[in-house]
């Protein structure tokens, strides 16, 4: 009956697990979470050596259905969080048509149903992501959204974000802001700096990225609206969310791992996979953002998975759309960059990437590793290197920006609302 | 404690002592009378000159005045022109001088920009009734309110009063907030928080943006008009979404008081903020409040007139 993981390590540190032991699970939930577990079982999982940690949950996809599909659709986007260890996943909503209206969110939300997995969906900020208008925000909230947010874009217009904050905080979402400022970045296609020189490209200065977040941290402050920054990629945005923080105002932030582990170094040869928004920055950004994260300012890690067609990536630097997709490699870069080289704790670790994610966006933490729950957990080998191989995906789109970087830590299986899927 | 009316303007309710509140409500009772007669008319104001200024449209203040005045046998004149003095080149002081200059005893005075008669009473001897400020104050169509609360309720004292929609440009809220505090009234203001006033909870207000947890255990529910025309500030979504959420259905009339009473001073958006049926449902008081403001304007127009002796 059920299955059987034999002498894993069972970690969750939302609420304080860690422990060597064996685990049950039956009906897909955990049934004993006990040590020396006899019977005859269906399934046997051997733990040795293996941790089992809460399934990881994505602030920051975007799974392109519908209007995309050319890229990825929820169902590939699902298969590339299973396979990263994903049991859940905020879709971010610059689709066409955008996730302004209750049916697209219905769509969302249906075939997350029928794929058996978790998507939170995440409405626009404004209507058709236009920038002018605040969108149904009720209706969405109603429909099923977590957060409001007009991704890909910065909503330059300050009373609209005032607004728009006051009116999303009514219904207790989280606004997610894409903070950048465009009418200073303009169509800047990698970080400005030595690189960019170097290169001849039209480069976007850390200073657009703080000027949108500092505006935002401020209507926070006068809104009293839960404030998210995505994908932060720079030193001075770091320190402005740890003093918003300390001020006690309702600020969070997160990166992503490519940000964390790669520098504006890499496009040396116009790769457009290391294209993305923001840019590539510098080694004195990613050693604030590692402050960041082990100071606590730094909540959570989302990978801004954002797969993009060969025939679209494959174009001049310049005009190549930004982007690169990162479920199915976030895990070991977090892992390699933190754990490993930087020795994070696997709690810490687990915590960014399992438990903030679900406080943030204000779901109950259904991941939990805890006797009569669901099981939504992953197991992992800290240790087991790997390379990253552009035929080993899963998403419908490779424009990843570690193809052929070497990994330390992967994901063996993932359990999803209580079904089994094995990598190895 | 003086029981006569000693200002020579009526300016807003904010400045008003409890007593001179109750002295214009008590006042307004004998001249609510009048208008009950065949001959709706009554010599108190005979030889007085009322000048009605209204530099923003109106249609019900000025007509209710201006029926007010005549019942009273004033003589009267009204002028309207939109826009501030700015617009015409003229400073608010020259235009105070020539109405000055008219022999005006009182001034009836609606203007667009906060503050405005405020300004207009420091440099003129006539009195000033404010019929509408910017977003400050409407005091006689929260006297107007009061007296109707009054009426139908027997008290003010301890009635649970409650104003949703756009707070944050209503004049009528916030006079009516001065006032029914002063009277003893509960107070709840209850709308999209981007029209809630910021601070607005440190006037003494419980302030909600639930309209099911403003309208539970309600006496008076004043619903005031959402300003399609304000639409070019992005202050919610839709008036679909509006009416969703904050417009007053029948089914959430269930959470009041089985004999709360609905207000609105108009005009009213059938199917908005408010549900057709509930216009016109037996709780709805709104064109008593119509009938109620003559008297209190009456009784205004004749305690000023009193003070100039």
């Amino acid at each position: 009956m059920g299955l059987l993981i034999q002498g894993i390590r069972a970690v969750d540190p939302g609420n304080r697990l860690d422990q060597v032991g064996d685990i049950l699970i039956e009906d897909g939930k955990f049934l004993v979470i006990g040590k020396n577990l006899q019977g005859s079982f269906d399934n046997v999982i051997k733990g040795d050596g293996l941790c089992l940690v809460p399934g990881f949950v994505d602030p920051h996809v975007h799974f392109r259905e519908p209007g995309y599909e050319h890229k990825e659709t929820i169902e590939t986007g699902i298969h590339a969080a299973l396979h990263g260890g994903y049991v859940g996943c905020v879709t971010m909503p610059n689709t066409n048509p955008p996730c302004d209206t209750q049916s697209v969110v219905a769509h969302i939300l249906r075939r997350a149903k029928e794929l058996n997995f978790n998507l939170f969906p995440c409405g626009t900020i404004s209507k058709r992501r236009e920038g002018k208008e605040i969108s149904e925000m009720a209706e969405l909230k109603r429909a099923g959204c977590v957060a409001v947010s007009d991704d890909g874009s910065y909503v330059s217009n300050s009373l609209l974000m005032r607004h728009a904050m006051e009116y999303a905080s009514m219904w207790d979402l989280l606004v997610i802001s894409h903070a950048i400022d465009t009418d200073l970045s303009q169509v800047g296609v990698m970080n400005e700096g030595r690189m960019s020189t170097l290169l001849g490209l039209k480069g976007s200065p850390n200073a657009a990225e703080a000027i949108a977040a500092w505006r935002d941290i401020a209507l926070s402050k006068l809104t009293k609206a839960r404030l998210h920054l995505a994908h932060v990629s720079t030193r001075e945005v770091v320190k402005l969310v740890r003093e918003a923080k300390r001020e006690g105002l309702p600020v969070t932030c997160e990166v992503t791992p490519h940000h964390l582990a790669l520098t504006d170094e890499a496009i040396g040869n116009y790769d457009t996979n290391f294209k993305m928004n923001p840019p590539l920055r510098t080694p004195e950004d990613i050693e604030e953002i590692v402050a960041g994260l082990k100071d606590g300012t730094v909540d959570c890690i989302g990978t801004d998975h954002a797969p993009h067609a060969p025939e679209e990536k494959e174009l001049e630097f310049a005009d190549a759309p930004f982007g690169n997709t990162g479920l199915e490699t976030a895990f070991g870069v977090v892992l390699t960059e933190l754990y490993h080289k930087r020795g994070m704790s696997l709690q810490d670790v687990i915590m960014k990437m399992s438990v903030r994610p679900c406080e943030l966006i204000g779901v109950k933490r259904f991941n939990e590793i805890r006797e009569g729950f669901l099981a939504n957990v992953s197991i992992v080998d800290l240790n087991r290197e790997w390379e990253v191989r552009k035929e080993d995906f899963h998403s419908k789109s490779v424009n990843s920006c570690f193809v052929g970087k070497k990994l330390k830590g992967k994901v063996l299986h993932t359990i999803c609302n209580g079904k089994v899927y094995s990598f190895i | 404690m003086s029981k006569s009316w000693t200002r020579k303007d009526l300016l807003g309710l904010r400045d008003l002592r409890r007593e001179e509140i109750e002295l214009i409500l008590k006042t307004a009772e004998s001249f609510k009378e009048v208008s009950t007669r065949p001959i709706k008319k009554v010599p108190t104001l005979r030889g007085r000159t009322v000048v009605n200024f209204f530099f923003e449209p109106s249609t019900r203040t000025r007509a209710s005045f201006e029926i007010a005045e005549r019942r009273l046998s004033a003589d009267t004149i009204s002028f309207s022109s939109s826009g501030s003095s700015m617009e015409k080149g003229e400073t608010l002081l020259d235009t105070a001088k020539n109405i000055e200059a008219l022999k005006a005893d009182l001034i009836v005075m609606r203007h667009s920009a906060s503050g405005a008669p405020h300004r207009l009473s420091q440099s003129i001897s006539a009195g000033i009734i404010n019929a509408g400020d910017g977003t400050n104050e409407h005091p006689t169509q929260a006297l107007l309110d009061m007296f109707t609360m009054k009426e139908k309720k027997g008290r003010i004292e301890g009635l649970h009063v409650v104003y949703i929609g756009d707070i944050l440009h209503s004049r009528v809220a916030r006079s009516n907030i001065w006032g029914l505090m002063k009277l003893g009234a509960r107070v709840t203001v209850c709308g999209p928080k981007t029209l809630l006033p910021i601070e607005v909870d440190k006037l003494g207000v419980r302030v909600t943006t639930k309209v099911e947890e403003a309208i539970e255990g309600a006496d008076a529910i004043t619903l005031l008009r959402i300003q399609l025309e304000r639409q070019k500030e992005p202050f919610f979504p839709s008036v679909r979404e509006y009416a969703s959420t904050f417009g007053i259905t029948r089914e959430r009339l269930k959470m009041a008081k089985k004999d709360v009473i609905i207000m609105h001073p108009g005009p009213i958006n059938r199917g908005v903020e408010i549900a057709d049926d509930v216009v016109n449902g037996p709780y709805s008081v709104i064109l008593d409040q119509v009938t109620n403001g003559i008297a209190v304007r009456m009784a205004v127009l004749y305690l000023l007139s009193q003070v100039r002796g």
